[in-house]
């Protein structure tokens, strides 16, 4: 299996299921519902097919994701996907940090951070708010959760508020969600490599 | 199954949220969020369609889970929905679940659960080959990637009220 992804990388890989993916045409009505499958929409990537063996989750999913990731008002989408990463750094789940640093440096408009962060991990010099942001995602995400008083201090000291705050709890645990299922499903492989 | 049913939101009963803290009103601004994270919950605790999986057996993987990350009123929460007596044990993380036939299952769960990062295609595969469908190996995925979540959220909450009136 010389071609799974074993580093860190901004280059998003192909992912290759573990599990044998449903197959669109034997779905069931309630699949093809969740999958949002319509005449014009049929490209479903391996990765939520596979998901589509547990319908009536996948169907919940996606609002939830979206929500966490996207919704107007609170942190802004730059340090959600920070907070995204640090969990995914910690899991060690190289296809979920491939998205989310490479969608943190296109927001960003910079890839010193995602750089920064591949780099030297733990130990990336970031700016204090970035710093804070960081190291409180990745204790969070820690079995059980290592996040600590002081670093909730410091997540305030750095100009959070409450709102800014929950939803950084919110993108970083729902990554220990999303990397439970690509990083245990599946395998990030180079693109192509089917 | 036991006929007591989920709270409307498990996360803002645990976590006992000061009403009108800074705090509060940051959760309430999510208000969708909450209400997604208990469908979610009601989802994977309690589907129509179980697999393998029957609703007992999942509020006791949950309960380890919580127990695993030290989240005791969680695991409790789970554990009180558990009806069959012979799958209670499967809750607590030092039981093996070898008497339910379910050992493969509690090493694999705490393993996703812990040693996430150290999960690889021959975890998979010893699923596959103890005969565990894919769906059902999915299904296993899901109740674990949830439990991540759900303990997270509850923890963050904690903290952001800790010291705070």
């Amino acid at each position: 299996m010389s071609d799974v992804i074993r580093k860190f990388t901004r280059s998003v890989p192909d992912w290759r299921p573990r599990v044998e993916p449903i197959k669109l045409e034997d779905a069931t009505p309630e699949q093809l519902e969740a999958l949002q499958v319509t005449p014009s929409n049929t490209k479903i990537s391996a990765y939520v097919l596979t998901l589509a063996h547990d319908v009536e989750t996948l169907k919940v999913r996606s609002p939830l994701f979206n929500g966490i990731m996207y919704d107007k008002g609170g942190l802004s989408r730059e340090e959600r996907e920070l907070g995204a990463l640090a969990a995914s750094m910690v899991n060690h789940c190289i296809y979920c940090a491939a998205v989310h640093a490479s969608r943190h440096a296109q927001i960003a408009k910079d890839t010193s951070v995602t750089d920064e962060l591949f780099a030297k991990g733990t130990k990336a010099d970031l700016s204090p708010r970035n710093r804070a942001i960081f190291d409180f995602a990745h204790a969070l995400s820690q079995t059980p959760s290592e996040a600590s008083p002081e670093q909730m201090s410091a997540l305030r000291a750095a100009g959070l508020d409450d709102a800014e705050i929950f939803d950084l709890i919110l993108s970083s645990a729902l990554f220990g969600w999303a990397n439970r299922l690509m990083h245990v499903l599946g395998d990030p492989v180079r693109k192509g490599s089917e | 199954m036991s006929t007591e049913t989920l709270t409307k939101s498990t996360l803002r009963e645990l976590s006992a949220i000061a009403e009108g803290s800074a705090a509060a009103a940051a959760i309430d601004g999510r208000s969708n969020i909450m209400s997604l994270s208990q469908t979610t919950e009601d989802a994977v605790l309690k589907p129509q369609e179980t697999g393998a999986w029957s609703h007992d057996v999942r509020a006791a993987l949950a309960a380890r889970i919580a127990a695993l990350n030290g989240e005791t009123a969680l695991a409790d929460r789970y554990c009180a929905l558990i009806e069959d007596a012979r799958v209670a044990d499967v809750a607590d993380p030092l039981r093996s679940g070898k008497a339910q036939g379910l050992e493969k299952i509690c090493d694999f769960m705490d393993k996703v659960a812990v040693q996430t990062r150290d999960i690889d295609a021959q975890d998979i595969n010893a699923l596959q080959d103890a005969g565990i469908s894919d769906a059902d190996i999915v299904r296993l995925c899901e109740i674990n990637a949830f439990m991540a979540y759900q303990v997270r959220v509850l923890a963050g909450i904690r903290l952001m009220t800790e010291g705070r009136t």
